[in-house]
């Protein structure tokens, strides 16, 4: 199943509430890691979290340039629109 | 050489996840003992197979309630075993209150935990074996022995010697006995020390039912019919500090650890022998340097696992260490109600002790049909007993796999003990 970007943005900002206890409603697409107080340590833990998802692999590269819970939906999507037809997300 | 005096403790256990839960417990005989649900995450089968079926669980722990709050990215990075510890050295350091009194960056935190994440560890390769799946990033600092000991120390800002001790079912004991000499030789102001394991996974319970250790329904210990173990989990932590300092600071005084002992049977991986324990018990005496110690013994917390060899051979070292008072010195294992917690046993069972003092009421046994007549033993059995005028000094043994034998000796403190006694030399 293909995922909209709704979906997208829904389960990504869900995970990073759960992340750090907080209520989806209190995150936000220009939300930053920094006002969320995510450390480097959060940042391997949700990337794994999203990746686990998505069925995607973040790469390195990508993983660092992450600032804003929006970043991790649009990298989201892009790795999901590059996925090879059929390939299911968990 | 400093006396060393426990004024903080704090434990999350299957018998209560706070020290007067525990005590509750205690004395009221409530077993923490009971049936788990077979049906584990990833087995094969619902039915395990195992010729067991009761391990003592922690219950009604949840690291996010506000009663053991615990960070997300401190739940993230560590295995419930090093959050039980967390929570336990947090009660302790916060009734002891030694983190603000004395300078945390010589404060000691050194815990005993001989598994590590075990469950975090079986949780990964069971995934990566039956699936190919990625490892948790955080797979690594979960699985760590020493995890539970870091976090204490993030989470207190305590940066002195921090470390863990994993030597079995002697974990928790050798790193109280360890704290304690630091703190009594004045290497460390104060300390943080305990244990805390949970390992009760499918993996590791099936290996214990391969070794026919475990009792098939729960542990009987120094019963005729005693028929094994019954393994547990938990975590217990003290906060340790010099007499003096703490009763300048009005604080209060739960016991006194007064001598520690430490021996290896060097003999067999897995078959105990009485010398080997015996010896560490008179360590533990000699180490008290009080004078003639043995009449004072009032209480043994025994290792007592409830397996045939175990409490044969402890028996046959409390008659060794202690001779014709042996048979008259009231012994209990209170494992038949928290069940073996392996690397965090020594802990809770050091608690038991210093609640056995403090209170004057010795815990009892539970579960005993008929105490086995070949120990020669008084084990206090149905119901706790008052400790006997005159006795201020308790044992509490750990004994483990491998030969491993750790004993600590704990005074009763009465606000006229320094007064009288003086200065240890």
């Amino acid at each position: 199943m293909e995922e909209t970007m709704e979906d997208i943005q829904a389960r990504v900002i869900e995970l990073v509430a759960n992340s750090k206890n907080l209520q989806p409603s209190d995150v936000h697409m220009d939300t930053t890691f920094d006002e969320l107080q995510i450390d480097s340590l959060d940042k391997i833990n949700l990337s794994f979290a999203v990746e686990e998802m998505f069925s995607i692999e973040i790469p390195d590269e990508s993983l660092n340039s992450l600032k804003t819970v929006g970043d991790v939906v649009q990298g989201v999507e892009r790795l999901c629109a590059a996925k090879p037809p059929g390939a299911a997300a968990s | 050489m400093k006396r060393v005096v426990v004024t903080g403790m704090g434990c999350i256990t299957p018998i209560g996840n706070s020290v007067s839960a525990l005590r509750d417990s205690l004395y009221a005989g409530r077993t923490g003992i009971a049936t788990f649900d077979p049906n584990f995450p990833g087995a094969l089968s619902p039915d395990p197979g195992l010729r067991f079926r009761t391990t003592a669980l922690v219950k009604d722990f949840d690291p996010k309630n506000p009663a053991h709050h615990l960070s997300s990215g401190v739940i993230a990075a560590n295995d419930s075993s090093a959050q039980f510890g967390i929570v336990s050295a947090r009660q302790a350091a916060a009734e002891s209150g030694i983190v603000q009194h004395y300078d945390p960056s010589q404060i000691a935190i050194v815990t005993g935990c001989a598994c590590g994440g075990r469950a975090a560890d079986e949780d990964a390769n069971r995934h990566l074996y039956t699936r190919n799946a990625r490892i948790h990033p955080l797979a690594i600092v979960r699985c760590m022995s020493s995890g539970g000991a870091s976090s204490i120390s993030i989470e207190l800002g305590v940066s002195g010697p921090v470390f863990n001790v994993a030597t079995a079912c002697a974990s928790a004991t050798h790193a109280i006995g360890l704290a304690f000499q630091m703190v009594r030789a004045g290497i460390a102001p104060a300390a943080i020390t305990g244990g805390h394991e949970a390992a009760l996974t499918f993996g590791f319970l099936r290996a214990w039912d391969s070794m026919r250790v475990v009792s098939p329904t729960a542990c009987r210990p120094f019963s005729a019919d005693r028929d094994g173990m019954t393994l547990g989990e938990g975590a217990a932590m003290l906060a340790i500090e010099p007499l003096d300092s703490a009763l300048a600071r009005g604080a209060r005084i739960y016991a006194e650890i007064v001598g520690f002992g430490m021996t290896a049977d060097a003999h067999h991986i897995t078959q105990p022998q009485a010398e080997g324990a015996a010896e560490a018990m008179c360590r533990a005496l000699a180490d008290s340097n009080i004078e003639d110690p043995a009449p004072r013994v009032g209480y043994i917390n025994a290792h007592g696992t409830g397996t045939p060899t175990n409490d044969a051979v402890e028996a046959a070292a409390i008659h060794l260490a202690l001779g014709a008072r042996a048979p008259h010195i009231p012994v209990s294992a209170t494992k038949s109600l928290t069940g073996h917690s392996i690397g965090a046993t020594g802990a809770i069972e050091a608690i038991a002790t210093i609640l056995a003092l403090e209170t004057g009421s010795l815990p009892h046994t539970a579960g005993v049909t008929t105490v086995d007549p070949t120990l020669n033993l008084d084990v206090i059995v149905n119901q706790p007993r008052p400790l006997s005028s005159g006795k201020d000094l308790a044992l509490s043994n750990s004994l483990a796999f491998g030969g491993l034998n750790a004993v600590l000796a704990f005074r009763q403190y009465t606000s006229d003990t320094s007064r009288v006694l003086g200065a240890i030399p």
